[in-house]
């Protein structure tokens, strides 16, 4: 859509005319601000919560059971030296052999979101593909929190559709 | 034919004074819009293009590349 219009401005008379090409998503995925009424309601980064359980690839399933049940949750999530999401440790997880390694059972590659997805547009897929919870990420694959499918239905429940879906 | 930008380029070139327009639909631009943008819809540029200052730069961006 972009390369029409500066197409038309140009045959229109405009002679100094740009293209950001990479548009609004990668604006988004930057996480710079923007304007609008989206800014009336959270999104995935501002819902999802930040005390998340993290360990790493060689940490011991018990030791990371242990740091859950304390803090009352039933996931962890696997990360890298820079937080980058390798894996999850569900509850299903987390009850296997304790001297196990993260690494060997955690469920790898997991589904992430962009911070910027609107609440209402998260719940409504969490809830479409029973999810409980799923894992917010940068771009670059860093972790910002763990959304919970109840903070997401809890928060929707005042916000309007968008017309514009960001999962993809 | 249109030089392309990046984001860093966008965010210099609108504090020297260039102007930022989405081309997308209407709604979508009051979803969320980048700062100081104004709308223009492609379907609608023809008639709104005189809106635009033709002396300053003009950056147009809808949502991504596609």
């Amino acid at each position: 859509m972009a390369p029409r219009a500066a197409a038309r401005l140009e045959t229109l008379g405009f002679d100094n005319v740009r293209e950001y090409r990479a548009g609004k998503l990668d604006w988004l995925a930057a996480g710079l601000p923007t304007e609008g009424e989206n800014n009336n309601c959270p999104r995935a980064g501002d819902a999802s919560r930040k005390d998340v359980i993290v360990c790493g690839l060689k940490d011991r399933i018990g030791e990371v059971r242990g740091r859950a049940t304390a803090a009352g949750v039933d996931l962890a999530v696997v990360v890298d030296d820079e937080r980058v999401v390798l894996g999850m440790l569900w509850s299903k997880q987390l009850e296997l052999d304790p001297d196990l390694m993260a690494e060997k059972v955690m469920r790898p590659g997991p589904s992430t979101y962009r911070p910027y997805v609107p609440i209402k547009e998260m719940a409504d897929h969490l809830v479409e593909h029973d999810h409980d919870s799923a894992p917010i990420t940068t771009s670059d694959g860093k972790l910002v929190g763990v959304l919970y499918k109840s903070d997401a239905i809890r928060l929707a429940a005042s916000a309007t559709a968008c017309v514009r879906k960001m999962i993809t | 034919m249109a030089r392309l930008i990046d984001r860093e380029t966008v965010r210099q070139m609108v504090k020297d004074g260039a102007q930022l327009v989405e081309v997308l639909p209407k709604e979508e631009y009051a979803e969320d819009h980048l700062p100081g943008a104004v709308s223009h819809p492609l379907k609608q540029l023809d008639e709104e293009a005189g809106e635009l200052d033709p002396n300053r730069p003009v950056i147009v961006y809808c949502w991504d590349s596609a």
